[in-house]
């Protein structure tokens, strides 16, 4: 490899996405954005430009269930209190969402555990297609020190979100894909073998694997999915006196480390 | 889960000023009593190295450390995270919309921190053993499942886009080493950077000098990607302010370089309404 691959988009980036003719019209994945996108609802655009094609009405409303149902306007889930935070010291509004955004690509909660549940699905059904056990497959990720997204004991060991998407799964006649069915069977095995809760991110990434989306598809569609909860929480510390958003005294630090000592010459 | 709301820290011990408990009367970094000895005393990378480290530094390593900042600095304006700044400065956007911009894109796995922090878990894992390191530059991940960063598409410490080592990797690379234990791993990649790069078929890029450096300062992946981002702010942070005077009749604007595909290019309604 050399420098020579960069001459060539150097002034020139040849590209079927899309283009701004500014004064003219708009393209996104081929399409006309005001003219063959301007009546979607903005969920069905966000898709279209993640997917490159237009989904069912049926799944994209199943898609913004996942929205609806993850945005929680509590101050103390880890987004939303850095949000808070950047409102209690006035802030503005996109660089307070924007921290709250950006923390949601966490290991604990948000994308990495949505990203790693989906792949485990995938490579479940695949194991399974090449003749494989599931049972097998989930012991074997365990034995190698693998995390399962999606089941354990989280901060609560019920999901409230759990019944509701199956609900809507129902409702949106998307309940019977393969992926939620073996998102559902881990469950049964690990609950019955080791007493683990299920949460949303099991739910969620396999209805994410039967409607089709990619690891990195379904990351790019989760990404703003805690903002609607992030706003309350934002509004909220902006309207309270300035620094009163859970003030740390002093002796809230609890210090472990060396004893006081003197820095000398 | 913890309902005290009490932060764990063993870098910071503060004690309240007797009238309220939400004024700190005096902090102690790792014991050290911040406003009494150590900003009257030590250098910014004495301290800088002491919060990262939690022991007062050898002199051999502020040294090291003042050298690799003053390395990483300046990016300059064509590297991405600096232009991604720049962006943001034209704009006249909030600063700090312009320093996260260079965050975000400074975090990457092309010349990013990211980068940086793969090549310093191979460091862990390789050390001095260069066969190891010939195998393992050329796959760097051997975990098969998708994660939140994508797969490295390059040896990582190295820049696929380079033909022969540029003249500041070099100098620096010496400087450096310079600086560094002669049994550490800055000497041992000068030893073996044309073998590496031979190896790999490019040159070793400033991420993998930085590991190397930040390896030497004992510093872990995590430690070293912190440091990374931020040392190399200055440079996002000048350039921002620049471009935001120099205005934004003088910045690139890409437009005309942007070319639609042909059949991914329908004409205006206007134009295709005749012919229907």
């Amino acid at each position: 490899m050399s420098h020579k691959n960069l001459l060539e988009t150097e002034k020139h980036w040849l590209t079927r996405k899309g283009k701004a003719f500014l004064s003219d019209r708009v393209i996104l994945h081929g399409k006309d954005l005001h003219q063959d996108l301007g009546d979607h609802e903005w969920m069905r655009v966000y898709l279209y430009s993640i997917l490159e094609r237009e989904v069912e009405e049926n799944v994209a409303k199943l898609l913004n269930t996942f929205w609806v149902c993850t945005g929680y306007s509590d101050a103390s889930i880890w987004p939303n209190h850095v949000t808070a935070l950047a409102a209690t010291v006035r802030s503005t509004p996109s660089l307070s969402l924007m921290a709250g955004m950006s923390v949601s690509e966490a290991s604990i909660y948000g994308r990495r555990p949505e990203v790693r549940a989906l792949d485990f699905f995938y490579r479940a059904g695949r194991h399974c297609d090449a003749g494989g056990d599931l049972i097998e497959f989930v012991e074997g990720e365990k034995a190698a020190g693998r995390t399962l997204f999606g089941y354990g004991r989280p901060l609560a060991n019920t999901d409230e979100r759990v019944p509701y998407m199956l609900e809507k799964a129902k409702e949106f006649g998307l309940d019977g894909g393969r992926h939620l069915k073996i998102a559902l069977d881990v469950y049964a095995y690990l609950n019955e073998t080791y007493g683990f809760s299920m949460n949303v991110a099991a739910i969620h990434a396999g209805l994410a694997a039967d409607v089709g989306l990619n690891c990195q598809e379904y990351q790019l569609f989760m990404t703003p999915c805690f903002i609607s909860g992030m706003i309350p929480c934002y509004q909220d510390a902006r309207d309270r006196p300035e620094g009163s958003f859970f003030p740390v005294r002093c002796t809230n630090i609890v210090y472990n480390g060396p004893a006081k000592r003197k820095w000398g010459d | 889960m913890a309902t005290e709301y009490q932060y764990h820290s063993n870098i910071w011990l503060e004690e309240p000023e007797p009238s309220n408990p939400f004024a700190a009367k005096a902090s102690f970094c790792s014991g050290y009593d911040v406003h009494n000895e150590v900003i009257p005393n030590a250098s910014w990378f004495e301290y800088l190295l002491l919060l990262f480290k939690g022991e007062r530094p050898k002199n051999s390593d502020t040294a090291l450390l003042e050298k690799l900042a003053m390395v990483l600095a300046n990016p300059g304006p064509r590297e991405a995270s600096v232009r991604a700044a720049m962006n943001a400065g034209v704009a006249q956007t909030n600063h700090s919309s312009a320093l996260m911009a260079a965050l975000a894109v400074g975090a990457g796995q092309y010349g990013g921190a990211q980068e940086l922090s793969i090549c310093m878990a191979l460091w862990q894992e390789c050390q001095f053993d260069i066969t190891r390191w010939q195998k393992r530059l050329l796959n760097p991940s051997d975990d098969e499942r998708a994660d939140i960063w994508l797969p490295m598409e390059h040896a990582p410490g190295f820049d696929p886009n380079g033909d022969a080592t540029p003249t500041p990797i070099l100098q620096s690379l010496e400087l450096l080493a310079g600086l560094a234990p002669a049994n550490g791993a800055l000497a041992w990649l000068k030893a073996n950077r044309q073998a590496l790069e031979l190896h790999v078929g490019y040159p070793l890029a400033m991420s993998g000098l930085a590991a190397a450096a930040l390896v030497d300062l004992g510093m872990d992946e995590d430690q070293g990607s912190m440091l990374y981002l931020m040392l190399r702010l200055p440079g996002a942070a000048v350039h921002a302010l620049e471009q935001k005077h120099v205005g934004w009749k003088n910045f690139p604007f890409y437009g005309p370089a942007i070319e639609l595909e042909e059949d991914a290019f329908p004409e205006s309604q206007d134009q295709k309404g005749a012919g229907e």
